[in-house]
C-alpha cells in the first residue's frame, strides 16, 4: 500500500541567485578574510583537515598587501612575470575573441577573469611535469613562453597549425610544454592525469600530472572516477575544480554545488581538499605549492577548488546576458586577479601605474606581432595543411581503406 | 637478494619449446612473456591482480611479476580505460581487461572520444598504445550481459583495432602483438573458446584444446601479425567468412552440409585482410558470413558490403548472413539465438542453390 506523506513530494530544481535584470546578489557567500584559514602541514592526514575543503584560502586582502600563514612570499620578479603572463592571456584572448567576430576563425573561449589560475600554476609545475588542461587554461601555454603565433595558428587552423587543421580552434596540444592534447569530451582528461601519475609512480619517477576541470564537468562520472583511483593508488597529481560559477548557462547549483563546495567532494575520497581565492595570484601559487610539495613527497593527490567567476562569454557562441545579470562579473566580491595583483606589486613598490600601462601596451603589441605573422600564413578558410595530412595519424601507419579513400579525394 | 618473484618466465631453462596449452594459458603466456621482456607492460583490471581473474588469464602474473605490475582495480571501467591512456600518454604499454565485454559501454566514451583519437587530434604528439582485454561472445548460458558480441561498435571508429582470436596459438601471437602495437587494440576474447573448441553441437560433448593443433603454443615469444586472416581450411564451392567462436561452428557446418567450403578466420577485423577475402570469394564465387552478433549493422553489414563492392562480378549468389538476431542475447533460448552449424548449412545450402 501506498504510504502518505505529510506534505505532497515536490521536485527542487536549483536557481541561481540573479537572472538578467537582476540586482547581482552574492550575499550568500561565505569568503573567509585574507589570512584568515590555517596552513596545515603538508603531511596532514585528509580527515584532520576536513574543514579546509569548506573555507577559502586568500592571501592578498584589500588592500593589496600580503597576510598570513598562505603569503608565498614570492620575490617581485616572480610576480611581475605572473602579472605579465596574465596581461598577455588577456590582451590575447581579446584579439582572439575579435578574431572570431571580424570572421578569421569559426570559434574563440575566453578565461577572463581565471588568468591567475593557470598562470601561477603553469609557472609552478615544470614542463616536464604533464598538465592535463580544459579548454579554459590557455595561460599555461602563455606563462611557458609558448609562441603565440603557434596558437594563432592553431585557431586558424593554417597550413601551420601544429595540429593540423585537425580540431576546433583553441584545442591545443603540446607535449614540449607539457599540455595534454585537448579534447572536446568534458572531464575525460582527469582520470588520464591520474593514469599518467600512476605511470611516473610505477617508474619510480619524479613528475606528477596536475589536471583541471570546470565546476559543471565535476558531474561527470570521470571526476568520480579520477578521485577514486587518485586515492587508491595515492597518485602524484594536482586535481583542479575551476569554480567559476557558470557551466554556458547553468549555474553552479546545477552541479550540485549550491549545499556545499565543490572541493569537499574530496573528503569521501580520503583526499585532502583545499578551497583557495581563484582570484589571488598568491592564494593560487601557495595552495598548488602545497599540493605540489604532497605529490612529490609521494603523499598523493590533493583537491584544489579554484572559487572564481567566469567574467566573459561561455564562448564566442554563447551570450551570457540571455541567463544571467549583466554586471554580475563587475560586483564579484573576489575581484580581477591582474588588477588584484598590480595592487600588490604596488603597494610593494615594485610596480607602477605607468609600468602597468607599458605592460598592457607591450602585451598588445607582441599579440598584434604574432597576429600579423599568423595572418600572414593565413586565418580560416584561406590557408590549411594538405588535405592528404587529413587521412594521416588516424594510426601509426595508413592501412588499405585509408589509402584508398585518400586517393579516392585525389590526394 | 634476489627477488625469485622477478625472474622472468622465459629464462626458466627446461621450459619446452612449444607446450600444449588453452587459450587461457597461452593468453596468460603472451602477458607473461611480454611483462618479462619489456618494464614498460603492465596489466591490471577487475580482480586481475591478486586473484589472477575471474577467468585466471592473469593468473601468477602478480606474483611472479609483483604488485605494481599486475594489479587490481577499482570496478569503474571507464576509470580503468582513462588510466591507462594516462599511462599510454606517459609512454607505458598497459593491457587492462574489463571483465566481460558487456561491461565495457562505461569506457566507451574514454575508448571512442580519447584512445582512438589521441594520436590524430594531437597530430602524434600524444599516442595510446594501450591493450583492452575483454571476454566476447555467447554460447555458454551467458544470457544478456555476459554473452554480448560487441565488436561492430568499435569497427566503427577510426582509430581503433579489432583482434579476435580463435585458438590458442593465434590468441598468444595475436596478444603479444597487439601490445606491441602502437595503436589501442580491442582485443576480444570469445571466452566459449578458453577451455577447448566449440563447434555449435552443444549436446556432444566438447573435445579439449590439446587434440588440436594450433593448441601448441611456443612457451617463448612470436607475433601473429595483425591484420593477416588465417584459411582455416581451403575450399572450392564458397567462402565463409568468421571470426571468433564461429571459426569452428563455420567448420563444422561446411561439414554438415557437405560443402566444400573455404573458411577464413579473419582473425583482425581492424585492419581487415581484404587481400585474402577477395582472393576467396573471387576464387569460390559465393560467401556466407557467419557472426555471432546482432546482423543489424553487425560487422557483417560491412563484409558483405565489400565483397559486393569488390567481387560482383565473380558473385554466383547473393552474399549470405548467419548471425545473432536482433534482440537481446537471452537466457532460455541460448540455442535458438546462437547461429549453430545447422544454420550455418542451412545457409551454405540455399547459397550453393543460387540464394534463398
Amino acid at each position: 500500500m501506498k504510504k502518505p506523506n505529510t506534505q505532497p513530494l515536490s521536485l527542487r530544481v536549483p536557481e541561481p541567485s540573479g537572472r538578467p535584470g537582476d540586482k547581482p546578489d552574492f550575499s550568500h557567500l561565505k569568503l573567509d578574510a585574507p589570512g584568515a584559514v590555517d596552513r596545515p602541514a603538508v603531511s596532514t592526514a585528509p580527515f584532520d583537515m576536513r574543514d579546509h575543503a569548506f573555507r577559502l584560502v586568500r592571501v592578498l586582502d584589500d588592500d593589496g598587501q600580503a597576510v598570513g600563514p598562505w603569503n608565498p612570499k614570492l620575490d617581485a620578479e616572480t610576480l611581475r612575470r605572473g602579472l605579465k603572463a596574465m596581461i598577455l592571456t588577456r590582451a590575447f584572448d581579446d584579439r582572439m575573441h575579435r578574431a572570431h567576430r571580424q570572421g578569421k576563425t569559426s570559434f574563440y573561449m575566453k578565461c577572463t577573469g581565471e588568468e591567475a589560475i593557470a598562470v601561477a600554476q603553469g609557472m609552478i609545475l615544470s614542463r616536464e611535469d604533464m598538465g592535463f588542461p580544459t579548454y579554459r587554461q590557455q595561460g599555461l601555454l602563455i606563462a611557458r613562453g609558448y609562441p603565440l603565433v603557434d596558437m594563432m595558428n592553431q585557431i586558424y587552423s593554417n597550413a601551420a597549425d601544429p595540429i593540423k587543421g585537425r580540431q576546433l580552434p583553441i584545442m591545443y596540444s603540446s607535449r614540449e610544454y607539457g599540455f595534454f592534447t585537448i579534447s572536446g569530451n568534458l572531464g575525460t582528461q582527469v582520470p588520464q592525469a591520474v593514469g599518467w601519475a600512476m605511470a611516473s609512480a610505477y617508474k619510480g619517477d619524479d613528475r606528477i600530472a596536475i589536471s583541471w576541470i570546470g565546476d559543471g564537468a565535476t558531474a561527470e562520472g570521470d571526476f568520480h572516477n579520477a578521485l577514486t583511483f587518485a586515492a587508491v593508488y595515492r597518485a602524484p597529481v594536482i586535481l583542479n575544480v575551476v569554480n567559476n560559477q557558470w557551466a554556458i548557462s547553468s549555474f553552479m547549483g546545477i552541479a550540485g554545488g549550491l549545499e556545499t563546495t565543490f572541493a569537499s567532494k574530496a573528503i569521501g575520497y580520503g583526499l585532502p581538499a583545499l578551497r583557495v581565492d581563484g582570484n589571488d595570484f598568491l592564494a593560487v601559487w601557495a595552495a598548488t605549492q602545497w599540493a605540489e610539495e604532497r605529490a612529490r613527497t609521494n603523499q598523493g593527490a590533493t583537491v584544489i577548488e579554484l572559487f572564481t567567476y567566469r567574467g566573459a562569454p561561455h564562448s564566442t557562441s554563447d551570450d551570457p546576458s540571455r541567463y544571467r545579470p549583466g554586471d554580475e562579473h563587475e560586483k564579484w566580491p573576489l575581484g580581477d586577479p591582474i588588477a588584484r595583483l598590480k595592487q600588490h606589486l604596488i603597494a610593494l613598490g615594485e610596480w607602477s601605474d605607468a609600468q602597468q600601462e607599458a605592460a598592457e601596451k607591450e602585451a598588445v603589441e607582441q599579440v598584434r606581432a604574432a597576429g600579423r605573422e599568423s595572418e600572414a600564413i593565413g586565418t580560416l578558410g584561406q590557408s590549411r595543411p594538405s588535405v592528404k595530412t587529413m587521412f594521416e595519424e588516424v594510426y601509426a601507419t595508413e592501412d588499405w581503406r585509408l589509402i584508398e579513400q585518400r586517393r579516392e579525394v585525389g590526394v | 637478494m634476489v627477488d625469485q618473484n622477478n625472474a622472468p618466465a622465459s629464462d626458466a631453462p627446461e621450459s619446452p619449446a612449444v607446450a600444449p596449452m588453452n587459450m587461457i594459458q597461452a593468453l596468460n603466456s603472451a602477458l607473461d612473456v611480454k611483462m618479462a621482456e619489456d618494464p614498460d607492460v603492465l596489466s591490471f583490471g577487475e580482480d586481475a591482480g591478486y586473484f589472477g581473474g575471474v577467468f585466471r588469464v592473469t593468473d601468477h602474473l602478480q606474483k611472479k611479476h609483483g604488485l605494481t605490475r599486475s594489479f587490481d582495480a577499482p570496478i569503474s571501467e571507464c576509470g580503468i580505460v582513462a588510466a591507462a591512456i594516462g599511462m599510454g600518454a606517459y609512454g607505458l604499454r598497459p593491457v587492462v581487461e574489463i571483465q566481460f565485454a558487456d561491461y565495457i559501454y562505461p569506457a566507451y566514451d574514454q575508448i571512442v572520444s580519447e584512445a582512438a583519437k589521441l594520436r590524430y587530434r594531437s597530430a602524434g604528439m600524444f599516442t595510446s598504445p594501450i591493450t583492452i582485454r575483454s571476454p566476447y561472445g555467447g554460447g555458454i548460458f551467458g544470457g544478456q550481459t555476459h554473452s554480448q558480441s560487441p565488436e561492430s561498435l568499435f569497427t566503427h571508429i577510426a582509430g581503433l583495432k579489432v583482434v579476435i582470436p580463435s585458438n590458442p596459438y593465434d590468441a598468444k601471437g595475436l596478444l603479444t602483438a597487439a601490445i606491441e602495437d602502437d595503436d589501442p587494440v580491442i582485443f576480444f576474447e570469445p571466452k566459449r573458446l578458453y577451455n577447448g573448441p566449440f563447434d555449435g553441437w552443444h549436446e556432444k560433448p566438447v573435445s579439449p584444446w590439446k587434440a588440436q593443433e594450433l593448441a601448441q603454443v611456443p612457451t617463448g615469444k612470436y607475433l601473429e601479425p595483425i591484420g593477416k586472416a588465417r584459411v582455416m581450411k581451403e575450399g572450392s564451392d564458397v567462402t565463409i567468412l568468421c571470426y571468433g567462436t564461429m571459426v569452428w561452428v563455420s567448420l563444422a557446418g561446411a561439414e554438415h552440409a557437405g560443402v566444400d567450403a573455404e573458411v577464413i578466420d579473419l582473425r583482425t577485423l581492424v585492419p581487415l585482410d581484404i587481400e585474402t577475402i577477395e582472393a576467396s570469394v573471387k576464387k569460390t564465387g559465393r560467401c556466407v558470413i557467419v557472426h555471432e552478433a546482432p546482423k543489424t549493422s553487425g560487422f557483417g553489414a560491412e563484409l558483405s558490403a565489400l565483397v559486393q563492392e569488390r567481387c560482383f562480378y565473380h558473385l554466383e549468389a547473393p552474399i549470405a548472413r548467419v548471425t545473432g538476431w536482433d534482440t537481446p542475447y537471452p537466457h532460455a533460448f541460448e540455442w535458438e539465438y546462437f547461429p549453430g552449424p545447422e544454420r550455418v548449412a542451412e545457409a551454405l545450402k540455399a547459397t550453393m542453390k543460387g540464394g534463398r
